[in-house]
Formats: C-alpha cells, structure tokens, sequence
C-alpha cells in the first residue's frame, strides 16, 4: 500500500487537480517545478537554517509524566506550539516563501480561517520582504480580532471574503479568485493540505519535519524510533499530515486522526468530515466533504475555527477509506475538557483544535507500556477568548 | 452532428447568452429561454448554480447564491426543461461547476441531457486529462459535446492538445480574470486574439468574459465566432427582470 501522492497526486482515489483553465499554467508551474526546487542544496539549506533559528527547531519532543500517569500510558507531546507564531503552520509557509523566491514571484496571497495561518504567512512575508494579502471570512474578522491585528502589524493586507457563508471555505474562494486574476507575478501560499495537486503533497512534506524530529528523538528517548500511536487533530489536516508522514508505511504505528464533532455528529452542527462527507470535489481536489445530495458544498460547524473545514486534504481520506488510519470525532464539550486538563497537568495551554486530540487519551484504552505521541500543533493564546467565554474564567 | 455544429456552420457571428438557472426566480428559466431565443440569440449556456462558483465573480455568484436560496437543484432544472425542446431550437448547453454533475452521476447526468435535448456541457473545473481518462466516452455516448476554455496564458501547445479534445467550438477567454472583472478589450486582449486566430485551430472560437455590449461584442468577434455575454446579462435580469431581457439582446447587435 502506498500512501503519498502518486505523480498524478493522487492518492487511492483522492486528490488529482480539479482547476479550471485559468488556473493551469500556474499549478502547472508549480507542479513541474516544486520537487526540483526542494532538491535544490541552496533551497534546503535555507529552509533548514531558517527552520533552526527563526521557527526554534527542532521542537521538544516532551514525556508527560502526569497526563501518563493519569492514562496510565506512555505519552509524549511533540511541541509544535513552541513554533515562532505559535503553531506548526509556519514549517509550510517558510517552505512556500522560498519557493515563490525561486519561481519569482514577488506578491503572496494565502487564505484564513482562525488566522494562524494568515499570521504565519504575514511573518515570512515580512521576513522576506514580500507584499502580501491575507483573505479571510467577514465573520471570522470579527471573531479573530487579535490575529487580524497581528497580520496588519506585520504589514500584510487583511481582505474580508464577503461571499458565501463568510468563512474559511469563502476565504479559500477569493483567493483561488485573486490568483486567477493575477496569474503571473503571484504565488497562493495555502494553508494545508488541501487544494490542487501539488499542493497537498508540497504542504505534506514541508510539515514532515515534524515526525523527521519524532523518530530521532523518540530513538534518543526511548531507543526506538517508532511510536505505538501517533495522533492529531484534522482539519484540513496539515499538522497530521506533517506528524504522520515519515510513519505511514511503518505498519507497526496505529495512526489516529481526531476530527471536530461540534455538538455532536449527528447535531447538524459538526465538522466530522470521514462521518458525514462524501467523495466530491472542493477546492480542486477530490476528496471527502460535507455536502448536500445535491453536491453543493454545506458549512461545517466546530467551537475551533481551525478545524471547521468542509473537507479533508485527500491524503488523509485516503488513510480513511484504505482503513490506515482510525478516526476519531471529538465534541466541543470534550475538547474544552481536555484541553483544561492538560494546562491544569503539564501546565500547557493548548490550541482549541490541538485540545480534541487529547480526549482520545479517555475514549480510547492504551496499555501501559505503549508509547504514544500526541502532536500538540498549538498553543492556547490565540482561543483564551473562547476559554473564557466557555469556563466562565 | 449536434444543434451546436449546424449553428457553428452558418455564416454569422454568434451570440451565446450565459444565464444562471434558477434566477430572478425559481421557476423563471424556461421563460428565459424562450425570450432569448425569441430575441434572435444563437445559442444559450443554462448555468446549474454552484456553493462554491470558483471562476466567478460577484454578479454570478450572487445569482448562483439566489437561485439555490430560490430551490434550485439538479433534479429541478432538468424537471423544469424536460420540454424545452418543443419550444425551442437553438442549441442548448449546461454550464457548471463538476462537483454538482458528479454527485448527479456522469452517466446519468449526460443520458438526462440526452433526453432533454442538450448539446453540450460546459465544466471549467472538469480538467482536459481528466475528461479524457475517465469522462470522454459518456460524453461521446450520449452525443454531447464538451466545451474547453483557453485563456491568454494557455500554451499553444496546449492549445493545440484542447483543440484535438474539442469538437464542436473553444470556450476562449478573454482576459485572465475571473467573470465579470473587466470590460473591455486592449492592446494585450488583441494580440491575443490575433495569436489565436493565426493558429488555424480546426475548432471555432467563441469569446466570453468581458464583453457586456454592442462594442465589446464587435471587438471580441472581429476574429473569432462569436462572443458570450454571462455578468452584464445577469445584471440585466437583476435590473430590470425578464421584462429587460429583449431591449438588452436587441442593444447587441
């Protein structure tokens, strides 16, 4: 069984690139180009130094003795929300900067949701010196005002999608409109992996880093590079996609992916995609989705915005449907329980979508010698709004 | 041979009207239609509205928002044209996005054109590799022919590749902009067209995007076979409802 994308960028019968023509030449470009560029020692060199000292990896890959105490298992968290910017989304966007670098390209557009990505891109924007324009659904500008700040501080231009229903998947619309419109000098740096084939193959393995570093420091660790389980929360599923990949054909690791069940998989008011999608096209990929009969694309709901996404990047419905991985669906109420519980054990606040991956440690039963790792791709700054509102803190 | 290469052989430009189904009002797609045929159009793109229209622009979208606010489904357009071919004789092609038409079933999306009496099926996100490796023989079955677009950026040797997939006209872009973002042609858009001409492509080339009157009309088929008029259309509908749709057309040409 293969699991990464064909060159096609397939994967199973996921993925392939569903644009229309006003899109090709571009992701064409890119498509015969970003395997070579990141063969290039002068590309590699500079994404790794910049990893190093601008990003802070490697990440700690941290044993946490009082949540294993508690689950009576062994659990380690890969702190990807030590990431500059507070999450693992820059690994993708230091990737694509430089990448647009070597195409030549001197305008960046990127889409986002809660905004960490838009922050992520906005940084490496402004780190290069690169104009940039950030897309964002009207609704989610109102709920994310701090990270609209931050975007704007950094000198990225923060555009409001006031199409649709106004959030991410609306974001993503305007900007596949934005590069159908500008389709020489500009370069859409997405936020997952998700979209066009060679998107969710390129984000996958600038986000690989992640279990890279999983599998020497785990050797370091516990003389052995490969975990029991490895588990992360879906979205789109970058994070997972990135602390899955050096794992997925080592048949001896269980992977999990945790989806957001809102209030609950049958509310009417959830995000689990591998439950409630179906095999469509979104964002010109193929992949599973949330839709009505009538294949019109409907709006997830999740209490993180980073998760509420109507689809899965088809690299991770490939893992469901070939049964590889075991999904998960976590609800809101669980996720806000768990993630206080790790800040009250490991004095950790987590990101509102990393908390879903914790309550797996409760639904499902490890054995006491099982290494678990837990990607912890962020951190809890940017939802202490949310925490707030829901603990009454 | 199709309605759409009878059209093609007469010695005219043609004139293809883009309209979203659906809109102003559910049920008022058959009478748009019938006046655009009764108006002296050539041909009709019926647009199956789309949650998700990425090619489009404001005008467009908020139509395809309307018209599936207003109920418009799959199953509902073809209910409310079963007839259309007792009253109208122009050719006829549905316009979408793919995601709709594949839910619906290729096969069973493509019969039911058949039987209605559809000519063609124009998907921009329907890709030429994959209409080719998965697609082409249902659409052949079923005698429909599929519409490619080519826009500035297409690579003759693409363009070339488009050419021997089509067989009826390329849907030729004007512009690299999404529907509705321009309005007018210039120095850049005739050398295009210009280009394009001195191919001698086996297929005709119909223009869309960007023509919104009598003088973008002429400009865009001065080369060319004719031109599509989607935005300025709808906005018309918008404006002035089906009661605007006859000074519009006859304000063309």
């Amino acid at each position: 069984m293969k699991y990464n994308a064909n060159e096609k960028g397939y994967y199973g019968q996921f993925g392939g690139a569903f644009i229309p023509e006003m899109l090709y030449p571009n992701v064409e470009e890119l498509r015969q180009n970003y395997l070579k560029i990141m063969a290039k020692p002068d590309f590699k060199n500079e994404f790794d130094q910049l990893l190093k000292d601008y990003v802070g990896r490697p990440t700690p890959l941290y044993f946490a003795e009082r949540l294993s105490a508690k689950y009576n298992t062994k659990v380690y968290l890969k702190r990807e929300d030590l990431c500059h910017t507070g999450a693992h989304k820059v690994n993708n966007t230091i990737g694509q900067i430089l990448m647009a670098k070597h195409l030549g390209k001197n305008r960046i557009i990127a889409e986002t949701g809660a905004g960490q990505h838009g922050v992520a891109t906005a940084t490496v924007c402004a780190l290069m010196g690169i104009e940039c324009v950030v897309y964002m659904g009207e609704i989610d500008i109102a709920r994310q005002a701090p990270n609209v700040a931050r975007m704007k501080m950094l000198g990225a231009e923060v555009r409001p999608a006031l199409s649709g229903s106004r959030t991410l998947k609306d974001a993503t619309n305007e900007a596949i409109r934005d590069w159908i419109n500008n389709p020489v000098d500009t370069h859409y740096i997405i936020g997952s992996v998700v979209g066009p084939h060679p998107y969710p193959d390129m984000v996958a393995r600038f986000q690989s880093v992640i279990s890279d570093e999983i599998k020497w420091q785990l050797k370091e660790k516990e003389g052995r590079e490969n975990p029991d389980y490895v588990i992360a929360c879906v979205g789109g599923g970058s994070n997972a996609a990135g602390a899955y990949y050096h794992f997925l054909d080592e048949t001896d690791v269980n992977i999990i992916a945790v989806e957001a069940a809102g209030k609950g998989i049958h509310s009417g008011e959830s995000a689990a995609t591998s439950a409630l999608g179906k095999v469509g096209i979104i964002h010109g990929s193929k992949t599973l989705l949330m839709q009505t009969p009538d294949g019109q694309i409907t709006e997830p709901y999740s209490i993180s915005a980073g998760l509420d996404y109507p689809g899965v990047g088809p690299m991770h419905a490939h893992l469901f449907d070939s049964r590889r991985a075991e999904f998960i669906s976590v609800t809101d109420d669980d996720a806000m329980t768990f993630g206080l519980e790790l800040s009250q054990l490991e004095g950790i606040i987590p990101a509102i979508e990393t908390s879903h991956a914790f309550a797996v440690l409760d639904q499902k039963k490890f054995k006491e010698d099982d290494i678990v790792v837990i990607n912890l791709s962020g951190r809890g700054d940017k939802d202490l709004n949310t925490y707030i509102d829901y603990f009454k803190l | 041979m199709n309605r759409i290469h009878k059209k093609l052989q007469e010695d005219k430009k043609l004139l293809s009207i883009y309209f979203t189904a659906g809109y102003p009002e559910l049920n008022d797609t058959v009478t748009v239609i019938e006046k655009l045929q009764e108006n002296g159009v050539d041909m009709i793109e019926i647009g199956l509205p789309f949650s998700d229209p990425l090619a489009d622009g404001p005008t467009i979208q908020a139509s395809s928002t309307e018209a599936l606010h207003n109920g418009m489904t799959t199953d509902v357009l073809f209910n409310q044209i079963k007839d259309i071919r007792k009253t109208v004789d122009i050719p006829l092609i549905v316009m979408g996005y793919f995601n709709p038409m594949f839910q619906y079933g290729v096969e069973k999306f493509c019969a039911k054109c058949a039987e209605i009496g559809i000519d063609g099926i124009i998907m921009p996100d329907l890709p030429l590799a994959e209409y080719q490796e998965e697609y082409k023989a249902i659409f052949k079955k079923y005698n429909l022919s599929n519409i490619f677009l080519i826009t500035p950026q297409t690579s003759d040797e693409r363009i070339r590749q488009i050419d021997e997939a089509s067989d009826a006209f390329i849907y030729m872009v004007s512009s690299a902009s999404t529907t509705g973002a321009k309005s007018g042609f210039g120095n850049e858009q005739e050398d295009y067209f210009e280009r394009i001409a001195s191919m001698n492509l086996k297929n005709p080339q119909i223009v869309g995007f960007g023509i919104s009157n009598s003088d973008t009309f002429t400009a865009a088929t001065a080369k060319s076979k004719g031109a599509i008029i989607g935005s300025a259309f709808i906005k018309t509908l918008t404006e002035k409802g089906i009661d605007g749709i006859s000074h519009f057309i006859r304000s063309i040409r």
